[in-house]
């Protein structure tokens, strides 16, 4: 049975980055024991409390082996892969675990050594594919060349130009400026990213993320519990996910992408309108992201993104500040931003976010995207 | 000889040996689809054939990649990787050929040959 009412409202009652960036004295293992036991210090809790475990890319049987390592026998367990949008979706699993009694303090969980363990390939294929055999011989780079396709259909159907792509970027490097843990502070300009190389065309390398190390944690409970946080709790007022395709030419239009259904349940959910979302924490796993998660989640209509971006909306002073930690582009990409976006967003929620907090903020979106564009998770997340 | 076959996929590979472009069409709702499965992904009939394609369609999205290919592919950088609509409605992903298209732009399948492997479609220009 559901459980409703003040006490079983869902909070994230505590919060963590891993080490970021260029990490060469940890491994994944001990990255995420830092960051848990100092979510689980913020949020009054410590790992005995755990019992539920949601962990994803983190070896075989993940949870099993996560759980090990932190002395954690979960009696939830959820390794779900929706790629870099599972921390986001995982919001909702815990939930509608911690809802329905299945565990009590939910701990989700994620660190990557791509960037110094030199894993991450610009040029490796769709090889995960059960059936790679009408696409691999074509040689697309995963996943940019799927942002590729889609930023050229974008530009073609609604006349979006390089220079609004380009704009994207800048406005995260402008939010990194304002964050001291961002990888990439220094300011960029529009030529800045035109005149990078190009990747995959239309997307130069600055319209792509970086690829550094990183992780993070993040604790969920129900209100009873979360009075212990040492913080401001923050609720998860609605969640929503969906997974649509994996490979690009199954997408039947830029409409139908997954983050349409996914922002309009968690929307639905939580019972609130664009209007009232005072900060936006979009996945940027590339300049394209930024525009089609405008877009899909209702913020722009169709084709409208490149034009309210190149205006200046997602700045500190903007009618909608979003991508405020610097993102994927210019503040960390772990291999998997999700469980990033999620922080910033309760940093932002809690006023904790320093030179870049955004003034009152209450209540945040954070748009996850996942695969090749595959999958796309939303949370709505509110102050009080 | 082929890869991740199954009955449906084989059909596939077996026309493409001889250069010949195939998709599927329900025998019930008449869709056509593409790549292959054992059933009709639009009524989920189990009446599933197979029709020649004509082998004509439009770009629906290209990216010219800029990265090395693995070397197995034998692709030159920079390389055309599309989005092409058949005729027929399905799409596909391949690369182009020839002289430069756009998007919207009608193309007609070719074949590049692969050592020890069946040729892929590939499409260019139509020719006149």
């Amino acid at each position: 049975m559901l459980m409703t009412g003040p006490d079983r409202a869902v909070f994230i009652s505590g919060v963590a980055e891993a080490p970021l960036g260029e990490v060469r004295d940890h491994s994944e293992l001990s990255m995420i024991a830092l960051a848990a036991r100092e979510a689980l210090a913020d949020a009054g809790l410590t790992l005995r409390d755990v019992d539920g475990l949601f962990v994803n890319y983190l070896g075989e049987e993940g949870t099993v082996q996560v759980g090990e390592y932190l002395g954690i026998q979960p009696s939830y367990s959820d390794s779900s892969d929706l790629g870099g949008a599972a921390f986001v979706a995982f919001l909702g699993h815990a939930s509608a675990a911690l809802q329905t009694g299945r565990c009590r303090v939910a701990l989700v969980v994620y660190a990557s050594r791509q960037r110094t363990r030199a894993t991450r390939k610009l040029n490796h294929w769709n090889e995960k594919a059960t059936s790679p055999q009408f696409e691999q011989p074509y040689g697309l780079p995963a996943p940019m060349g799927q942002f590729g396709l889609l930023a050229a259909r974008h530009m073609h159907e609604y006349g979006t130009t390089p220079e609004q792509l380009a704009s994207v970027a800048v406005t995260a490097r402008q939010w990194a400026g304002l964050n001291p843990k961002a990888w990439k502070r220094a300011p960029l300009t529009i030529d800045d990213v035109l005149e990078s190389r190009l990747i995959c065309a239309p997307l130069h390398r600055l319209d792509c993320c970086l690829v550094t190390d990183g992780g993070g944690a993040i604790v969920l409970t129900t209100g009873d519990r979360a009075r212990d946080s040492a913080n401001t709790p923050i609720r998860v007022a609605g969640t929503g996910e969906s997974a649509r395709q994996w490979h690009i030419p199954q997408l039947p239009s830029l409409e139908a992408s997954p983050g349409v259904a996914a922002a309009r349940a968690a929307l639905q959910m939580a019972d609130v309108g664009h209007s009232d979302i005072d900060v936006f924490e979009p996945y940027d796993a590339s300049t394209i992201s930024v525009l089609l998660a405008l877009e899909d989640v209702g913020f722009c209509a169709r084709g409208e993104a490149g034009a309210f971006v190149q205006a200046g909306n997602l700045t500190i002073t903007g009618s909608l500040p979003s991508i405020t930690s610097g993102g994927g582009l210019s503040y960390c990409h772990p291999g998997a931003l999700g469980i990033l976006l999620v922080i910033e967003a309760v940093r932002q929620l809690r006023g904790q976010a320093g030179a870049r907090q955004v003034p009152g903020a209450t209540v945040g979106l954070v748009h996850g995207i996942g695969g090749l564009f595959s999958t796309a998770a939303t949370a709505v997340l509110v102050r009080g | 000889m082929f890869d991740w076959a199954d009955p449906a996929t084989a059909y596939f590979w077996e026309a493409a040996s001889k250069e010949q472009l195939v998709i599927q069409r329900c025998g019930a709702c008449r869709q056509y689809q593409f790549y292959p499965r054992p059933f009709c992904l639009s009524c989920d009939s189990d009446d599933i054939g197979w029709v020649a394609a004509s082998g004509r369609g439009t770009v629906y999205s290209q990216t010219t990649v800029h990265l090395k290919s693995a070397p197995e592919l034998g692709l030159v950088t920079p390389y055309v990787v599309a989005v092409v609509q058949l005729e027929e409605g399905p799409r596909l992903l391949t690369n182009l050929t020839g002289e430069a298209c756009r998007i919207g732009s009608p193309v007609q399948v070719g074949w590049r040959s692969r050592p020890g492997r069946a040729p892929v479609p590939v499409f260019g220009p139509v020719r006149s």
